[in-house]
């Protein structure tokens, strides 16, 4: 069957992109947060890897290995991205049980969940931890994990924040969603690599920066500056990595923006007038439930539309 | 306790008036039907299999009360007892069928039929008809990619991955013919059980010439016509270079079988022969006989 | 630098064979003709089993007004009129043909020499081409009398000619420009001639830097013939995409044809053909044919006679690799792979490609992930993981109202999908199931 040549790309290869993109930030938890980071990362993945395992063994009893394609591994380093370094071993468990056993397999695995498995478990997590999950340690503890002394997130005092350390990473905060610069790093990495496009964190970013560009404008004392929005808390890891997972956006460039605008407009709006000081993973989620909406509404450029009518 | 009782009047006002929607919106919008169609889906087995050839019970419960008789109307599933029922509701008779059960004509085993070539398109049947003739030289036998198999709601139809055939279990088939249709080669037929589950099949539908017939085939049925003239009963026709048993007309004499060059055709359910002369056996041994399984009855054959 | 606007996508194009000079065949000892070379009705055979026949005569006449004739490409003698297996993987019917000898009939010129001058009406012109059983050369073999006689009340506009070759590893049309560029444009001007329009345009992809070249020196002498270089960009050979890339207009949907923008879209070989036909009497017999693979010792461009079974091109070109795992007529985006190395060439067969056991492995399927690669490789701006879903769910209501008649079958979707999911199998189901419905819709009405 036609054709009989391919491009030679396949899932673990972007996933492997993804993984590598994610890196910088991921080392530069490392630097920050030192031990703690290591012990949350690797125990993240590890849980996830074999949750994964575990389901499609003796579960969905399916002897195709879905680990080869690592999707579980990213899914592990995001949950990790998402947690706080000194966060106690068994609250990942449960998230990473949560993440690949509730969120991905019941919908049938990879492809199939309508929500981004490790985004719903960090929502998971701070809704039933909600103290554990947003005690952040301070930056610059090499070797302390649970011992590790805490400070509240820049997000509950976002307009007071330095904006270089916030731009560095230098802040208390998640895992991976310190360093913004790291974080770009990986965007840059991501589309160079075609790994996904430009749209969903474009229209993300651009979105927050005028929302909150007016905003700060009309009330400079109580809203931060759109670069203290654009560089705190999971703005910059929810836009590059979170909202661009495959899975759980839309398909065509139009549905993407549109995504996009609406997950930046909801992260504001949380953000300024809602009860959480961080909007961005609930505005992700929000957005996953609109994505076959979307997917509907939004018909790629069929060939020769003009003429028809 | 002001609070309480505003609570409960607001939201006892609301259901009312909510309670009265509903109760507008069931009259106007109710959907005319005649009652008996729910009683008729009632005793149906709610398979929607689509067996009747009606889009799911519903659909043949409201044929059934719309038609004058029920001449033609079956429920594969439910059988004889289920369209007594649905007579009864309706007050007429039900018309008398014979049990049925899906029978896949090809025995091109991995061993009779060998593979040529291989196809590497998306598992399905349809495809692999579109796309040639398939593993083996044979254009018009089994693809064996299982359509059949993903068509069957009651689990009675399996591929065996050593022959590369699909296997019927007659106890678990109902003839509901989703197989028959899905099949893109028309290699399933609904056959009469026969008695004691005995069949006399011709396991090919290959309409080539003899020679191509054969390059393809080991068992491939070859139109030489010899079981025609051997047959007593006039219940074999050849057409299309390929033979066909009717059903209806066979009296399972087995002397067909014997004359067949080819061995394509195969009984089934009959009890294992002794090496010859071969009596009819009695009832008892039938029941020892292998399960309704055709294919890999015609490899055991001795 | 032009191309089409939606999707497309970038296969590596192993072009093996590029620059290899074309070489007549050697004559095969029975030629085989298939009955049904073409899109429409089969050929009719108007020889019998013991009739003598010479290079040139006709031995099927065309079926219907979409049919085109068929002639012997061989002199001898008809062995039997049978069935063969052809690139549609079923035996379908064939004339058979011993050959003896070289005997070819008078009518035909013979000479090198180059006629540009040609006095016939456009409607000779049309019938010439007719009857010398000219089909589309590129592949789909649709019959060029067709297309060249416009459906009342349209009127063309321009002559496109396909010259960008985009499948991978083919350079039949490539060496073809690049030894027979004189003829190829006399072939243009009397096609232009015979739909009565005064512009022309080749469409030729830019990785054929010297065929440009050349074609555009000897295209200097013709005001009218326009060259264009284009983006290399597959499926750009796909009409509508061509027009697009060409004229920048896009053609409707079906039942819409280019000729509804003013456009008459020809192959390249076509145009050769049409000037072998209508200035030297020579009906269509013959062919390059590129034979190439990545094991293949010589990968060679041939001058075939149709009939020709494939496995003497094989021979010719080095002889079959052990490793060899898929036999492909046509190139590796569109063609078919064949169940043996007998089916003859035909007149829309412009490659033998040989894979090797590796390459034709298929990856592993796995889950979609929604990656949504597919959508943006689509040249018809459908959604092919959509199409797919609904085919494989028999949802043909939906798959109609997602445009899925209007795909055009050139695999950009399977071969971009990172899941390795043969999306196109799929969508071909139900692609024609969706058109048998709609035929059985029109027929009711």
């Amino acid at each position: 069957m036609s054709p009989h040549v391919h491009s030679g790309d396949s899932v673990s290869k972007n996933m492997r992109w993804v993984i590598i993109a994610m890196l910088p930030a991921m080392l530069w938890s490392f630097y920050a947060f030192g031990l703690g980071a290591v012990i949350v990362t690797a125990t993240s993945v590890a849980s996830c890897v074999f949750f994964e395992w575990a389901i499609n063994k003796f579960i969905l009893k399916n002897d195709q290995c879905t680990l080869c394609d690592y999707s579980a591994v990213v899914t592990g380093i995001l949950l990790a991205f998402n947690l706080p370094a000194n966060l106690p071993l068994y609250i990942i468990i449960i998230g990473a049980l949560f993440a690949i056993g509730v969120v991905k397999m019941t919908f049938g695995g990879l492809g199939c969940n309508l929500f981004n498995p490790a985004l719903a478990a960090r929502v998971f997590l701070l809704i039933s931890f909600p103290v554990k999950m947003t005690m952040f340690p301070e930056v610059g503890q090499m070797t302390a994990y649970a011992d590790a002394v805490t400070a509240a997130t820049p997000m509950a005092n976002l307009a007071k924040t330095d904006l270089l350390p916030l731009f560095l990473g230098n802040v208390g905060g998640s895992l991976g969603e310190v360093s913004a610069l790291c974080l770009l790093i990986g965007l840059v990495i991501l589309l160079v690599t075609r790994t996904i496009t430009w749209h969903i964190p474009v229209s993300i970013l651009a979105t927050v920066l005028v929302l909150t560009g007016l905003l700060n404008i009309a009330y400079p004392v109580e809203v931060a500056t759109p670069w203290h929005h654009l560089f705190g808390g999971g703005l910059m890891l929810g836009a590059v990595f979170m909202a661009t997972d495959y899975v759980t956006s839309p398909m065509t460039a139009k549905g993407q923006l549109i995504y996009g605008f609406c997950i930046g407009f909801l992260t504001v709006a949380i953000r300024v007038f809602g009860a959480y000081p961080e909007g961005m993973s609930f505005a992700i989620l929000i957005m996953n439930a609109f994505v076959p909406l979307i997917n509907n509404a939004c018909k790629p450029q069929r060939f020769a539309k003009e003429v028809k009518k | 306790m002001n609070t309480i009782l505003v609570a409960v009047m607001v939201l006892g006002a609301t259901a009312l008036v909510l309670a009265g929607v509903l109760f507008v919106v069931s009259k106007k919008f109710a959907v005319k039907e005649d009652p008996r169609v729910g009683q008729v889906a009632e005793v149906l087995p709610q398979a929607n299999c689509g067996g009747c050839g009606f889009p799911g019970c519903a659909g043949f419960a409201d044929a059934c009360v719309k038609a004058g008789s029920l001449d033609g109307l079956l429920c594969p599933v439910g059988g004889q007892a289920v369209m007594t029922q649905v007579a009864e509701i309706l007050g007429l008779s039900a018309g008398a069928a014979e049990p049925k059960v899906a029978v896949v004509r090809c025995n091109g085993t991995c061993e009779h039929r060998p593979r040529t070539v291989v196809y590497d398109g998306a598992v399905s049947c349809k495809i692999a008809h579109a796309t040639g003739c398939g593993e083996t030289g044979c254009a018009y036998g089994c693809l064996g990619c299982g359509d059949c198999v993903k068509a069957c709601q009651f689990d009675a139809i399996r591929m065996n991955p050593e022959t590369g055939l699909p296997e019927v279990d007659a106890d678990k088939c109902t003839a509901c013919g989703a197989c028959v249709k899905a099949c893109p080669r028309m290699i399933i037929e609904l056959r009469n059980k026969g008695r004691n589950g005995r069949r006399m099949v011709v396991l090919c539908v290959n309409k080539d010439k003899g020679a191509l017939t054969r390059k393809a085939c080991e068992v491939g049925c070859i139109g030489c016509s010899k079981c025609q003239k051997v047959c007593p009963f006039e219940a074999i026709t050849i057409a299309n270079n390929l033979a066909y048993i009717d059903y209806e007309k066979c009296k399972l004499c087995r002397k067909c079988e014997d004359e067949c060059p080819q061995h394509s055709i195969v009984a089934v359910n009959f009890p294992v022969r002794k090496p010859k002369p071969a009596p009819e056996a009695e009832a008892p041994k039938a029941a020892e006989a292998p399960k309704a399984t055709e294919a890999p009855e015609a490899t055991q054959k001795s | 630098m032009k191309t089409f606007r939606i999707g497309g996508v970038h296969p590596a194009e192993n072009k093996l064979s590029a620059g290899k000079k074309i070489e007549p065949m050697a004559l095969p000892k029975q030629a085989v003709f298939p009955l049904s070379q073409h899109i429409g009705a089969p050929a009719v055979a108007c020889v019998a089993k013991g009739d003598m026949v010479k290079v040139g005569t006709k031995i099927a006449d065309a079926g219907g007004f979409v049919s085109a004739a068929i002639f012997s490409s061989v002199s001898g003698k008809v062995a039997k009129i049978d069935s063969i297996i052809d690139a549609s993987g079923y035996r379908k019917p064939a004339i058979f043909i011993d050959v003896i000898g070289d005997e070819w009939e008078e009518i035909i010129d013979r000479s090198e020499e180059l006629v540009t001058e040609c006095a016939l009406e456009p409607a000779e012109i049309v019938a010439k081409i007719k009857d010398a059983g000219i089909v589309g050369m590129g592949g789909a073999c649709f019959p060029t009398h067709v297309k060249l006689t416009p459906p009342p009340g349209s009127k063309a506009e321009c002559v496109i000619i396909n010259a960008v070759e985009c499948e991978p590893y083919l350079t039949a049309d490539h060496q073809l420009m690049l030894e027979k560029p004189e003829q190829i444009l006399v072939g243009v001007s009397l096609l232009m001639k015979a739909v009565n329009v005064t512009k022309g345009y080749i469409g030729i992809e830019n990785n054929k830097p010297d065929a440009i070249a050349l074609m555009k020196e000897k295209a200097a002498k013709y005001p009218n013939i326009e060259i264009v270089p284009l983006k290399v960009q597959y499926p750009q050979g796909g009409e509508k995409q061509l027009i697009d890339a060409v004229i920048g207009r896009q053609v409707p949907n079906p039942p819409a044809i280019p000729i509804a923008v003013g456009a008459v879209v020809q192959n390249v070989g076509t145009a050769y053909a049409v000037y072998e036909a209508v200035i030297k009497n020579k009906p269509l017999f013959e062919r390059v044919v590129t034979v190439t693979g990545k094991a293949l010792a010589n990968p060679s461009n041939l001058l075939t006679r149709m009939g020709t079974p494939m496995s003497m091109l094989i021979e010719a070109a080095g002889g079959m690799p052990e490793n060899t795992g898929k036999i492909i007529g046509g190139g590796p985006m569109m063609g078919k792979a064949l169940l043996n190395a007998e089916v003859p060439i035909c007149k829309g067969s412009s490659g033998v490609l040989l894979m090797t056991e590796e390459e034709s492995v298929r990856g592993k399927e796995q889950n979609c992930i929604r990656c949504a690669k597919c959508v943006g490789a689509c040249p018809m701006g459908l959604e092919p993981y959509l199409l797919a879903k609904l085919g494989e769910y028999s949802d043909w209501e939906r798959a109609e109202n997602e445009d899925i008649m209007t795909c055009i079958e050139c695999g950009c979707c399977t071969f971009t999908c990172p899941s390795n999911r043969p999306l196109l199998d799929w969508i071909r189901l139900a692609k024609n199931t969706v058109g048998g419905i709609i035929r059985e819709r029109n027929m009711k009405k």
